[in-house]
C-alpha cells in the first residue's frame, strides 16, 4: 500500500519551514514538485519511489493537511479498503474500512508525557568515573 | 570496462564541510538513540563532542520507525542466566554468551527509562485481564521499575501501545544531543539526512579508524568527520535476496526496507572480523503483509496447521529429532520453519494460522466489553507495527475472529538484534565469569578496529536483544566510547585517503549519468545507456543473484559449494560494475550508496554459508551438499576479515565456549 498525495488537499506546507512528509519519510520518498512538472501542479508532494514504501504511515499521520493515504500494494491485495489514521497528542484513532464495507475504529494510546517535556538528565545522577570500566550505566551500577 | 573517474565535469563540485568531534555516532536508530542517551552523560563534563548522523529523522529512523506492540525483551523477574540459556538454544548452540549475559543485566533499566519517558506499557489488572497505558495509569499501576506487573506475551516479551516508541525515544536522545552541543560549543552536532559512505582509516595508527565520510541528500554537501572514537549502528541488510512480492510490494519487507547493509559493508571495508554471517532470519509471518504473529501465538493461543488440520511440528517432530537432535528440544524458531517448508513442499500448503478458533476460545470467558478490547487488541498488534498488515485483511475482507490467516515463510534478511545473529566479532566486557580471555580487549562492544565500536544488528553472534537491547547495547557501546576517548585523549585523527577522491568517488554516479544520459534517447523511468546501470536495475541484479545461488525462495533455501562458486562469480562482476552506477540526482545517489553497501553484506553471507561445511541453521538455509548438522567439526564460530590493505578476504574458525550450564 504505497503512500499517495491527493491533489487538492496538499499545499506543498506553504508557510512552514520544511515539507512534513519529505521531513518524516524513513526511505527519502516524498518530494515536493515544486513547478509543477511531476505532478501536473506547482507546489504539491508526491511518493516518488512507490515499490519502496514500506507504509509505514510517517507521512500519511504527520501531514497537516491530511493530504497523505495509503492505497494497498497493487500486486497483491484487492482493491476497495482504506486504513485511515487520526493521530493526535496522546492517542492515535483508526478507522479500518473493509473492501465489503465492514468498517472498525480502534482508539490506543500513544505517549503519557506530553511531547517536547523530558528533560533527559533531571533527577539523574552525575556520571562517576571511578566506575566507567565497571558493568551498568551512569545511572545504574550492578 | 574501463575504469571511470569523476573530475567533476559534468556535475557540480559539492561544498565538503569537516567536523571536529571526539565521539561520532552513525546511525540514529535504536542503537543510536541509546549511546546519545549514555554518550552525552559522560562525554559533557569532560568537554568531548558528541556528533551524530542518521540518513533519515531521528523521530521515525531505524527499525522502529512505525512502532511496535511488543518489547521482546524484558528480563523483570527471570534469571538472566535463563535468558543466555534461550538466546543459545534458539541460535543453535552458537552464541557470545559473554556479550547475551552482559546486555541481559542492564536492559531492564533502557525499558524502565522509555516508561519514565512516556511509552504507554499495558499492565496486568487484579483479575488478570490486560490494561492499556491509559487504563493502567488511570488504576494508578505502578511502574515497571516500582515492581508493576507487566502483560507478558512470553516469557521475556511485554506489551506496548508502541505507535509512538521512536518519536518517544528520538527525543531524548535529540535533547542529549543538544545538551552536549550547548555544553561544548558546536554549531550543531545532529545531522540529519546525511547518507555515510565509508569509515575513514587513520594515516599514521595501523587499523584504526579516524572517522567518516557522509553526504546530503537534501544539498550539496559532503561532511568529513574525524572522531576519536566511531559508533557503528548503522542497522541489517534488507532487499539483498529477491522478495516474494517483486512489484509495489517490493517495498513490503518483513524487516525495514531501508536497512540497506550500510552498517556491514562499512564496518567489513574497514577491517573488523566479522562472525557468524551465515546466519540469517526468514521470519514465518502472515503471507504478503508480514504481520507479527508473535502475539497470535503467545498471548492469543493461536495454533498454525497445515490444509489437512496437522499441526506440522508435531507432524514432523521425529524427522527433526533424527536430523537435528539435540537442537529440536526446545523447538527452535528455525526448525519450526523447517517443518512448516517440508509440508509445503509435500503440498500440503496453505499454512493456515487459526486466528478464529483463538479468539472464539478467548470470548467464551468474556462479557461483551472485554470481548471489545481484546478485538482492539488483536487490531493493534498491527496497527502499532505492521500498518500494511491491517489494510491487506481488510481489503480481503478478513475478520480475524472468523476466518483463519495464511502464513509464508520469508525472503532472508541480514540482522544481529533479531532472531538472527549476524554481525561483526566484538570484545566484550571482560567479567563473565569462565570467557576467554582473548573475547575481550579492554573497551566493551569495540570491534577488532581500533577506535570502531559497534552495537545493534551489527555486533555478531548475539542475537535477541531487539529494540530494548539495541538501545541498551548503544548504551553500553557509548560509555566504553567514553572510556577509549579519554584514555586516547592524545589521538590526532589524520585520514589516510584523500579527501578529493573520496568526495569526487561519492558523487561518481551523477557524473557519470551526466556524461552519459544525452547518448540515448531514454527518458529517465525507462534509462537504457551501454554505459552505465541504474541503481534500482543493480538491485535486481543483486537479489536475482542471491536468490538463485545463495539460498533464497525459489530454491527453498538451499545453496551448496558448486552453486555459491557460480554466485560469487556473478556477484564479482556485479561489484566491478557498481562503480558504473548512474544517478540523476541526490535521491538516487542514496540508492547508489544504498546498493552497494547491499553488494558487500551479500558476499560476506555467501562467504560465510560456503566455508560452514554442514546446515547449522536448517529452516533459515540448507546446505544440499552438506545437510545435517555437524557438531563435532563445526560447533564454533565460523569468522572472516577483508584486508582493507590487500583486498583478500579469509574465513577461519574460532572455538564456541560456553559459559552457562
Amino acid at each position: 500500500m504505497p503512500s499517495f498525495v491527493i491533489k487538492e488537499k496538499c499545499d506543498g506546507c506553504k508557510g512552514q519551514d520544511k515539507t512534513a512528509c519529505m521531513y518524516i519519510c524513513p526511505h527519502d520518498l516524498m518530494t515536493l514538485d515544486k513547478d509543477g512538472s511531476e505532478t501536473g501542479t506547482e507546489m504539491k508532494a508526491y511518493n516518488q519511489e512507490p515499490e519502496q514504501c514500506w507504509e509505514c504511515y510517517n507521512c500519511v499521520k504527520i501531514c497537516p493537511q491530511q493530504a497523505i493515504e495509503v492505497r494497498a500494494y497493487a500486486d497483491f491485495a484487492p482493491l476497495g479498503a482504506s486504513v485511515i489514521p487520526m493521530r493526535g497528542t496522546d492517542s492515535i484513532m483508526w478507522t479500518v474500512k473493509f473492501r465489503n464495507g465492514v468498517l472498525k475504529r480502534f482508539k490506543f494510546p500513544i505517549r503519557l508525557v506530553p511531547e517536547g517535556s523530558v528533560d533527559p538528565y533531571a533527577g539523574k545522577p552525575e556520571p562517576n568515573f571511578d566506575d566507567i570500566k565497571k558493568p551498568g550505566f551512569f545511572n545504574y551500577s550492578l | 570496462m574501463e575504469k571511470e573517474v569523476n573530475s567533476f565535469q559534468f556535475v557540480g563540485k559539492p561544498e565538503v564541510i569537516e567536523i571536529d568531534c571526539d565521539l561520532l555516532l552513525i546511525g540514529g536508530g535504536m542503537a543510536g538513540a541509546g549511546a546519545a542517551f549514555e554518550a552525552c552523560r559522560w562525554a559533557t563534563p569532560k568537554g568531548l563532542k558528541v556528533v551524530m548522523l542518521d540518513k533519515a529523522a531521528v523521530d521515525r529512523s531505524g527499525a522502529v520507525a512505525q512502532g511496535l506492540s511488543a518489547i521482546n525483551t524484558y528480563i523483570g523477574e527471570n534469571d538472566v542466566q535463563d535468558y543466555v540459556r534461550y538466546v543459545r538454544a534458539d541460535l543453535m548452540g552458537i552464541t557470545r554468551e559473554d556479550l547475551v549475559w552482559d546486555l541481559g543485566r542492564v536492559i531492564d533499566d533502557s525499558v524502565h527509562l522509555f516508561e519514565e519517558w512516556g511509552l504507554p506499557i499495558w499492565k496486568r489488572a487484579d483479575d488478570g485481564s490486560s490494561m492499556d497505558g491509559f487504563q493502567a495509569r488511570d488504576a494508578g499501576k505502578a511502574l515497571l521499575k516500582d515492581g508493576g506487573a507487566p502483560v507478558r506475551s512470553g516469557k521475556w516479551q511485554i506489551m506496548i501501545n508502541g505507535e509512538s516508541y521512536k518519536a518517544i525515544v528520538g527525543e531524548v536522545a535529540k535533547s542529549a544531543l543538544e545538551f552536549n552541543r550547548q555544553a561544548t560549543g558546536m554549531d550543531q552536532n545532529l545531522y540529519e539526512r546525511v547518507f555515510t559512505t565509508r569509515l575513514l582509516l587513520d594515516a599514521n595508527v595501523p587499523n584504526r579508524v579516524a572517522g567518516a565520510i557522509s553526504f546530503s541528500v537534501r544539498e550539496n554537501k559532503v561532511y568529513v568527520v574525524k572522531a576519536n572514537a566511531t559508533l557503528n549502528g548503522a542497522g541489517g541488510a534488507v532487499n539483498i535476496f529477491r522478495p516474494r512480492s517483486v512489484g509495489e510490494g517490493m517495498g513490503r519487507a518483513w524487516f525495514p526496507v531501508w536497512n540497506s547493509g550500510s552498517g556491514y559493508a562499512m564496518g567489513i571495508q574497514a577491517g573488523a572480523e566479522l562472525t557468524l554471517m551465515e546466519n540469517r532470519f526468514v521470519p514465518m509471518r502472515f503471507k504478503d503483509g508480514y504481520g507479527p504473529v508473535g502475539a497470535w501465538f503467545l498471548f492469543f493461543k493461536a495454533t498454525a496447521t497445515n490444509s489437512l488440520g496437522e499441526d506440522y511440528c508435531v507432524k514432523y517432530a521425529d524427522k527433526l529429532k533424527e536430523l537435528y537432535a539435540p537442537y529440536d528440544s526446545p523447538m527452535t524458531t528455525n526448525l519450526r520453519n523447517c517443518a512448516a517448508m517440508w509440508d509445503m513442499q509435500a503440498g500440503n500448503g496453505p499454512i493456515m494460522m487459526h486466528t478464529d478458533k483463538a479468539l472464539q476460545e478467548m470470548a467464551k470467558t468474556m462479557d461483551a466489553k472485554k470481548l471489545k478490547h481484546l478485538e482492539a487488541e488483536a487490531w493493534e498488534d498491527f496497527l502499532d507495527m505492521t500498518i500494511p498488515q491491517a489494510g491487506l485483511w481488510a481489503a480481503n475482507n478478513i475478520e480475524p475472529d472468523k476466518v483463519p490467516s495464511e502464513l509464508m515463510p520469508s525472503e532472508p534478511y541480514l540482522l544481529g538484534s533479531h532472531a538472527g545473529c549476524a554481525g561483526f566479532w566484538c570484545s566484550g566486557p571482560g567479567d563473565i565469569p569462565g570467557a576467554p580471555a582473548e573475547w575481550s580487549w579492554g573497551y566493551n562492544r569495540m570491534s577488532t578496529v581500533d577506535g570502531l565500536f559497534m552495537a545493534g544488528d551489527v555486533v555478531g553472534a548475539s542475537g535477541h536483544k531487539f529494540s530494548s537491547g539495541s538501545h541498551a547495547e548503544g548504551r553500553i557501546a557509548a560509555k566504553s566510547m567514553v572510556s577509549w576517548c579519554l584514555d586516547h585523549a592524545d589521538y590526532k585523527p589524520a585520514i589516510k585517503e584523500s579527501v578529493d577522491d573520496l568526495v569526487a568517488e561519492i558523487y561518481l554516479p551523477m557524473e557519470l549519468y551526466g556524461k552519459y544520459k544525452p547518448y540515448t534517447t531514454s527518458p529517465d523511468s525507462v534509462d537504457v545507456n551501454p554505459n552505465y546501470i541504474k541503481p534500482r536495475m543493480l538491485q535486481f541484479r543483486l537479489m536475482k543473484i542471491m536468490d538463485e545461488y545463495v539460498g533464497g525462495v525459489s530454491t527453498w533455501y538451499v545453496t551448496s559449494k558448486t552453486m555459491l562458486d557460480e554466485g560469487l562469480k556473478r556477484l564479482a562482476l556485479l561489484k566491478e560494475d557498481s562503480s558504473r552506477m548512474a544517478a540523476k540526482d541526490l535521491h538516487e545517489l542514496l540508492r547508489c550508496w544504498e546498493n552497494y553497501h547491499r553488494i558487500w553484506a551479500a558476499e560476506a553471507h555467501a562467504r560465510h554459508i560456503m566455508f560452514r561445511e554442514e546446515t547449522r541453521y536448517p529452516g533459515y538455509y540448507f546446505r544440499g551438499d552438506f545437510p545435517k548438522i555437524n557438531d563435532a567439526e563445526w560447533k564454533c564460530f565460523n569468522n572472516s576479515k577483508f584486508d582493507p590493505n590487500t583486498g583478500d578476504w579469509v574465513n577461519f574458525k574460532k572455538d564456541y565456549v560456553k559459559l552457562v550450564d
